[in-house]
């Protein structure tokens, strides 16, 4: 059996499947992850904020989201962002964002609900006396929250946020729900059109694994030297 | 004239549960007050209401002409106008020595780093840990980390400073390292409130003691007439058992 395998077919579609799947794949796991984190570090100031008319309309989100699978949400914003967009912008027509946007901000809001209990958790785990110390220097809530209280959350829970950006990367394989290309997506494309399906669903795994294993070493390794001494 | 005036100061924390009554006290420019009570009596409530660090629902403080409560205060700048040493040290732990006491200088003073950096150097010098400049927090002893705590504070220039339990969670060897700095801060000229039971460096720097128990400033006298004869018997009590050993 393992004499009719063609592993030439991986070289052969490498420019495809790296050049575009891979790029496609790299490039929406990263802006999810940077828009993600922004607005989860909001929510997670608003739930944490003490004042019910922030905090309520946080959690109620988070929780929705958390309790949607993602291919729901990515299949349902493919067909609302439009809408909500000629409702937010008053046009006349539903606005085209096309398939990577709209897979990009469904991809942002999501994950944001994930992050923002990673955030909360991370605030919530520095000491109580740090706030009360920023702020009796004179720091503004903001600045409080800049230099001191959210640089420590950070450090504090860098191993899990990476868990987190390391499952959305695997997870963006679920566009092709709305058709985009991605790193599973060429290599499927190849294996049927090639008749390859082992040689490129093995070549697929391999570098999820590798992209996702080398990530945490080199977290790890980061990890140690943002560490904060104790 | 007094530096700061607290003016009937109550405060709940909860609508059954008032954690100060009716506070009235003033300490004037270059006084050193000298804070005591039992544990839970609202010392720390206290002096964290007169920082803005909590609310409180009635009553008022004046600090060099800045009123709260009040909308017209500008919360952030009166505080780094004060002081504030805590009893766990509260320094960033992120950060290195030299960035704890600069971080405040430029951010709020807004201050050039050249000019932040020199200022903390000389303050560093000043208690005695110049060689520890680039180390972080967790790599120096409990009386060193507040010694820097102390030099943070004074990093702003502060109008007052206010010390709460500052020796209390420290090592019994390294008390009168963070006690020395205190007492030379007296000796310039600097308005302190301190709460501490280290009756010694009460005795030795305070001009009035102030006992505090259940919420209510019970007596507030000048220190040689709280030590010779206190007139309460909850003060009699108090100071029996902690001068007892
Ligand atoms: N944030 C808070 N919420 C509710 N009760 C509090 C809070 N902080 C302190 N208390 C209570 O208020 C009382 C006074 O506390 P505190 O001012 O810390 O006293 P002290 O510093 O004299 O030991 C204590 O009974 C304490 O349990
Ligand atoms: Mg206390």
């Amino acid at each position: 059996m393992l004499g009719s395998l063609d592993f030439d077919v991986i070289t052969r579609s490498l420019p495809y499947v790296l050049g575009e799947g891979l790029r496609f794949t790299l490039t929406l796991t990263a802006l999810a992850t940077v828009f993600g984190l922004t607005l989860g570090t909001i929510l997670a100031l608003m739930r944490l904020s003490g004042m019910k008319a922030l905090s309520v309309p946080a959690t109620l989100y988070v929780n929705l989201m958390r309790s949607l699978p993602l291919v729901l949400v990515i299949f349902w914003f493919y067909f609302l962002v439009p809408y909500i967009g000629q409702f937010v912008l008053r046009t006349e027509r539903p606005v085209q964002v096309g398939a990577f946007a709209s897979a990009l901000i469904t991809f942002s809001l999501f994950e944001a609900a994930y992050f923002s209990e990673i955030m909360r958790a991370g605030i919530q785990s520095v000491a109580r006396g740090q706030a009360a110390a920023g702020s009796a220097l004179g720091l503004t809530y903001r600045q409080l929250m800049q230099y001191v209280i959210l640089p420590q959350a950070v450090r504090n829970m860098l191993p899990v946020m990476l868990t987190q950006t390391i499952v959305l990367f695997q997870d963006t394989s679920l566009v092709y729900v709305i058709s985009l290309t991605d790193l599973l997506g060429a290599a499927a494309t190849v294996a049927n059109r090639d008749g390859r399906l082992v040689e490129m669903y093995v070549f697929a795994a391999l570098i999820y694994f590798v992209i996702s294993f080398g990530a945490s070493l080199v977290v790890r390794r980061l990890q140690a030297r943002m560490a904060i001494i104790r | 004239m007094a530096m700061i005036r607290l003016e009937g100061v109550s405060k709940w924390y909860t609508p059954q549960f008032q954690v100060l009554k009716d506070c009235t006290l003033s300490v004037a420019k270059g006084e050193v007050l000298v804070v005591c009570g039992p544990s839970g009596s609202g010392k720390s409530t206290l002096i964290k209401c007169i920082n803005a660090l909590e609310p409180f629902q009635a009553g008022s403080i004046v600090i060099d002409g800045a009123k709260l409560p009040d909308p017209k205060t500008n919360l952030p700048k009166l505080r780094s106008r004060i002081g504030m040493v805590f009893q766990h040290f509260e320094l960033f732990p992120h950060l290195s020595i030299t960035q704890n006491l600069c971080l405040a200088q430029e951010k709020v003073l807004r201050r050039g780093h050249e000019e932040a950096m020199a200022k903390a150097m000389m303050l560093l010098e000043r208690v005695g840990l110049t060689a520890h400049a680039h180390k972080f927090p967790g790599q120096l002893s409990g009386g060193q980390q507040q010694r820097v705590a102390i030099a943070r504070a004074l990093a702003m220039d502060p109008i007052a400073m206010l010390f709460d339990e500052p020796t209390s969670a420290l090592d019994p060897e390294m008390i009168n390292e963070v006690l020395d700095v205190m007492v030379e801060l007296a000796g310039e000229g600097m308005t302190m409130m301190v709460v501490t039971h280290e009756m010694g460096f009460a005795r030795k720097v305070a001009d009035r003691v102030v006992f505090m128990d259940g919420g209510e400033i019970i007596e507030d006298r000048p220190t040689e007439a709280f030590f010779g004869s206190p007139h309460s018997a909850r003060a009699q009590t108090f100071l029996s058992k902690i001068l007892a050993h």
